[in-house]
């Protein structure tokens, strides 16, 4: 009797999960056989009945239900899983060639991007950045660097002079104002290691040209500081800003604040030193003046010119910018069209 | 200053170096220069002589010419007014290069041209080289010259230039001999002496003539006098030279004294003796002292001008142009020579009033008084040998300069020092005295003789540097300088301010410092007094601003005129102005808003609270989170929307301002803000630190009122906080709402408040009551109402 019924729930369960299709229906299924009161779990309960000789088998075969409904039962489980996931992601399914939802950021000025790098290579190497006032005396910017009144050299910088103080006071024409200013500062006239990048005036305007531009000015005093010093300043600063490939030249020159004088030119970035008309075929190009600073300059500014000598370099940033991101024109710097500004949403290269 | 190859060429020897080698080598000591080549830049070019010239069938004015140019006969189309039969010309051979074009064999109406009979101006040489004749037509030679050789050489222009642009030390080089010396020294030869030889008659000047110097501006004046010279057309070889260094040739004795300031870089004056008086009178111009110069100007002169004058007034501006009065002309028959050496500050101040001439420029950069001797002696050398003239004995002299030569120490030790590489003792000897220079060793010294030419050199450094400069500077090897380690240092606020407002979206400009006076005192109500340049380029360029916003609507016009109206940008600058007799400057931080604005991912149009986020993110990131506050009871800019606008305080400071653009400025809704960063970094910001993670949970709770209009949000909030109490942790308005379905006299504003204690979980009978509370505050206090959910 009792195997009958054993074996009657066996036929059933084989024929139980035929036509089912949905987690739903499978719950149901549990419930009524593997539940509190379910068809297989009421059969377990029989075994107390049974005679002690006929447990084993009885339980063996009990046993055999539930593994084939359990077995049955996970089958059935993991397929509905499967094709549920498999519609859900279906369903799902997207045009990822549609356009992307837009981030957009905004931009720092490409003078601003140039500036920072100077300052970063510069600070890296130790260097003070100096931030001097732009409204300057004429003893700053001229006499205190060896160009006393009437100088031929100031005919290179037409000054704009301030109208209550003609003469005495202007803005600025060049960073090396910063050179007077950080020594005479420096109380114990000691070593110096500064760089002031700003901007600069002058009356002057064209293509290359323009009455605001933006100079950095680097100085450096010591007890042992010389030409060859300088170069490889330099020639480390140009390989960061402009390429490591490039290659730095000395030729002499003069500014009357610095003693020997020279003109710094590195190999053309647009044909690597060939020539090309970037370069006026010379394989060239002037980015930098430079020099060990005048005795003249130092003795002025507070310093003993014996003790101490060291080289100052100056240039234009805007030069920089032009060679660096191809710009023709140093107005496009300074006529902030939004479709200029917006160009410069990158990073650099390393 | 141009360098023509035949002049130096009288004083050194470069037979095997090529004009470009040249110019190449003296960039290497630090002489750049633009040009060097050829004088005439033109090949092909060959004397003709013309054979027959007859009528072209078919033109009125053209002539077809048969011209012998040596190998054969052409046939050549003319067009100048002079052709004619019999004269010698300068042929453009087919094939000829000039600097309009290539020649080519062609047909002219008709008839075959085998080449062009040329013009001295198709060889390129400028205008003012052209002789009277010469702008009639085409080139006409005397009969001397071959037929069928190089007419370039034939004109006696073979020439080859070099066109330098000099540093402004190098005076010295404003000459052919101080040209000859750097020549020597880089290529190791001597110079060769200048020829100064002349007869001087039984007459002495000191006779006839006297000079009085009565101003400290002129340090040296020498005078000569010379008779009966005959004034014609300077020999081929002078006019040559002065054309090749790009003077225009004139008559011989005014050639002469143009060749000998070329030479010797002392400008002369040569002055008709018989028009000047006995006397010539060195002094400072009186105040509106009226002299006519050569060119046929009056100029009105002042003090600082330095005048040459003779009894009855002022004959000449000294240094920079001679006087009509005393020019000399074709019936001048004697001469006073003036040598003379002018303050070089006084005569820049002068030339660049009224010329910058040939003369002013080489007085400027200074001159060696030894020249100024050499130059006399020389004028009348030529002037003996080209003019016929009769030299007087004796020469007027003043002098206060020093003629001898320096005496200059300099270590080999030293040299090394400074160039940083170490250069032999002896090659340092050979380089001065290849430089001209005499050199004695003492001790461990070298003593140095420096010739009076080179006044640049003045200290020990000029030494190295001529040293480096003829070793080359380009041999110095590179190394790093050896530092003491220390931390380097950049403003890092600033930096991290133009990052964060890139960050948030905007773009930075760049603009100018210098903006028009008018609008200085917009975009504030400061009372400052403004900073104005003496002598600006423009009008819209003539003040230095104080605020940054001129300059910011100014870049939103110039983009909405190209259709960019889209416009969020920034921009950090000084602000100047003049206070107490000081210029002060200070950092402003400037935004301007416009048009769409991308708030992370949605595009949204700027309004008042899109910017003020901006700002509040600014303070916040800068650690002023929650300690500013918008002010309108105080004096806004008349430039801003008085709706819409406030100052910007932070602990009683007013840090800046925040708006929109007034109506009246712009039809646009322009926002703007502008905070005065060295105020605003003066105030103790707050220090990022941690704080505990919320262990228990917050509770919620969302309220709405319908206000009155005129209640700020800032008032609500106020009584809000004040019922919170310390369990109210935070407040967000997350709706407004006017409209339709309220009364138009109110508004409806939703707040979000958020409760939470740190110690506890909060019960929501607790929230409930202080909730409660709040509402019937803000009821009683506003006569609002509290809108159902």
């Amino acid at each position: 009797m009792y195997n009958e019924k054993v074996n009657d729930l066996l036929k059933e369960v084989k024929e139980l999960f035929k036509d089912v299709n949905t987690k739903k229906e499978l719950e149901d299924i549990k419930n009524n056989y593997m539940g509190k009161n379910g068809k297989i779990t009421e059969l377990q309960k029989l075994i107390k009945e049974i005679p002690n000789e006929e447990k084993r088998d009885f339980g063996m075969k009990v046993n055999e239900v539930k593994d084939l409904f359990n077995n049955e039962y996970n089958k059935l489980f993991e397929s509905i899983n499967l094709k549920e996931i498999n519609d859900l992601l279906e369903s799902e399914r997207i045009d990822i060639t549609l356009p992307s939802k837009k981030i957009k950021r905004g931009t720092l000025h490409p003078m601003t991007r140039i500036e920072e790098e100077f300052e970063d290579i510069f600070s890296s190497m130790g260097y003070t950045v100096y931030d001097g006032p732009e409204i300057e005396s004429d003893e700053n910017c001229f006499q205190k660097l060896n160009i006393p009144k009437g100088h031929p050299a100031r005919d290179a910088q037409d000054t704009f002079y301030l109208k209550d103080e003609y003469e005495k006071f202007l803005i600025r024409s060049q960073t090396s104002t910063a050179q007077v200013r950080a020594m005479e500062e420096n109380k114990e006239k000691g070593p110096l290691r500064i760089v002031c990048p700003g901007k600069v005036y002058r009356r002057d305007e064209d293509a290359t040209h323009s009455h605001q531009f933006m100079q950095i000015e680097g100085l450096v005093i010591d007890k042992d500081i010389s030409m060859a010093d300088l170069k490889g300043t330099l020639e480390l600063f140009c390989k960061k800003i402009l390429g490591e490939k490039t290659k730095v030249r000395f030729r002499p020159s003069y500014f009357p604040f610095t003693e020997p004088s020279v003109e710094v030119d590195v190999t053309c970035f647009k044909c690597g030193g060939k020539g090309c008309n970037l370069c006026k075929q010379t394989g060239w190009i002037e980015v930098l003046g430079a020099g060990m600073v005048h005795p003249n300059v130092l003795e002025m500014c507070g310093y003993d010119s014996k003790k101490y000598q060291g080289f100052a370099f100056g240039t234009g940033m805007d030069r920089f910018a032009m060679f660096k991101y191809g710009i023709p024109d140093i107005r496009t710097i300074y006529g902030n069209d939004i479709r200029f500004l917006n160009q410069f949403d990158r990073k650099d290269e390393d | 200053m141009l360098l023509s190859r035949k002049f130096v060429s009288d004083y050194i020897d470069l037979p095997e170096i090529t004009i470009e080698e040249i110019a190449e080598d003296m960039t290497g000591v630090g002489n750049e220069y633009n040009y060097a080549g050829k004088l005439i830049n033109c090949t092909n070019l060959v004397v003709g002589k013309v054979l027959e010239c007859t009528m072209h069938p078919d033109s009125d004015h053209l002539h077809v010419c048969k011209v012998d140019v040596g190998r054969s006969v052409l046939n050549i189309v003319c067009g100048a007014p002079n052709v004619r039969e019999g004269i010698k010309v300068i042929v453009a051979l087919p094939d000829a290069i000039l600097p309009g074009g290539v020649i080519k064999r062609s047909m002219i109406r008709g008839v075959e041209s085998n080449g062009m009979i040329c013009s001295i101006a198709e060889l390129g040489l400028d205008n003012k080289f052209l002789t009277d004749k010469d702008k009639l037509g085409i080139h006409e030679f005397d009969d001397s010259v071959v037929v069928g050789t190089d007419a370039i050489k034939a004109l006696g222009l073979d020439d080859e230039v070099i066109d330098f642009e000099l540093t402004s030390n190098r005076g010295d080089l404003l000459s052919i001999m101080g040209m000859a010396y750097e020549l020597g020294a880089i290529y190791k030869k001597q110079v060769k002496d200048i020829d100064l030889d002349f007869k001087s008659s039984k007459e002495n000047i000191k006779d006839e003539f006297e000079i009085s110097i009565e101003t400290d501006d002129c340090s040296l004046f020498l005078a000569k006098k010379v008779k009966n010279v005959k004034i014609c057309e300077s020999p081929e070889f002078i006019k040559n030279r002065l054309i090749a260094s790009g003077i225009r040739p004139i008559n011989n004795v005014v050639d002469i004294s143009n060749y000998v300031m070329l030479e010797t870089g002392q400008p002369l004056h040569y002055y008709d003796a018989d028009s000047l008086g006995k006397k010539l009178i060195v002094r400072n111009a009186n105040l509106d002292e009226k002299l006519t110069t050569l060119d046929n100007i009056e100029r009105t002169l002042s003090p600082t001008d330095i005048v040459i004058a003779n009894e009855s007034g002022p004959v000449g501006l000294a240094g920079v142009m001679g006087g009509l009065s005393t020019e000399v002309e074709n019936t001048t028959k004697n001469i006073i020579i003036e040598a003379a050496i002018f303050d070089n500050i006084k005569i820049r101040k002068t030339s660049k009033k009224i010329l910058r001439s040939e003369a002013s420029n080489r007085f400027e950069k200074g001159i060696d008084p030894n020249r100024t001797y050499m130059a006399i002696k020389r004028s009348c050398a030529l002037l003996e040998k080209y003019a016929d003239a009769t030299i007087l004995d004796g020469t007027l002299e003043y002098n206060k300069t020093d003629i001898n030569s320096k005496e200059i120490y300099v270590t080999k030790e030293k040299v090394s020092k400074v160039l940083g590489i170490d250069i032999e003792e002896n090659t340092i000897i050979n380089i001065f005295k290849d430089l001209g220079f005499d050199v004695e060793k003492t001790n461990n010294k070298l003593k140095v003789i420096v010739p009076k030419r080179r006044l640049d050199i003045l200290i020990e450094e000029d030494l190295i540097e001529e040293v480096g400069r003829i070793y080359g500077m380009d041999k110095i090897i590179s190394k790093l300088p050896v530092f003491d380690s220390k931390l380097g240092y950049f403003n890092k606020t600033k930096r991290a301010i133009k990052h964060k407002l890139a960050d948030l979206g905007l773009n930075e400009t760049l603009s100018y410092s210098l903006i028009p006076n008018s609008e200085v005192h917009k975009y504030t109500t400061d009372d400052f007094q403004e900073i104005t340049l003496a002598d600006p380029m423009s009008e819209d360029k003539n003040t230095l601003r104080y605020s940054l916003l001129y300059s910011l609507k100014q870049i939103y016009d110039y983009n909405y005129a190209r259709n960019i109206s889209d416009i969020s940008i920034f921009e950090i600058g000084k602000s100047f102005y003049k206070e107490d007799d000081t210029y002060k400057e200070s950092l402003k931080l400037s935004v301007l808003m416009s048009g769409n604005y991308y708030l992370g991912i949605e595009k949204v149009n700027v309004d008042f609270y899109i910017i003020k986020g901006v700002l509040e993110e600014l303070l916040y990131f800068l650690g002023y989170n929650g300690r500013y506050s918008l002010d309108i009871t105080k004096k806004l800019p008349n430039e801003l929307h008085p709706g819409q606008s406030a100052n910007i305080i932070i602990q009683g400071k007013n840090i800046g301002i925040i708006g929109k653009l007034h109506p009246s400025i712009t039809k646009k809704d322009i926002y703007v803000f502008e905070i005065n960063l060295d105020k605003l970094l003066e105030i103790h910001s707050n220090k990022m630190t941690y704080k505990d993670i919320p262990k228990f949970p917050s509770i919620e709770k969302d309220l709405a009122f319908i206000i009155d209009k005129n209640i700020t949000s800032e008032e609500i909030e106020n009584v809000i906080k004040k019922n919170g109490g310390k369990l109210l942790t935070n407040i967000e308005v997350f709706d407004i709402y006017t409209g339709d379905k309220i009364d138009k006299n109110k508004k409806s504003i939703a707040y979000n408040l958020t409760f939470r204690d740190n110690t506890r979980t909060l019960t929501e009978d607790e929230v409930m009551y202080i909730f409660n509370n709040i509402i019937k505050s803000v009821e009683n206090k506003f006569k609002a109402i509290l809108r159902d959910k």
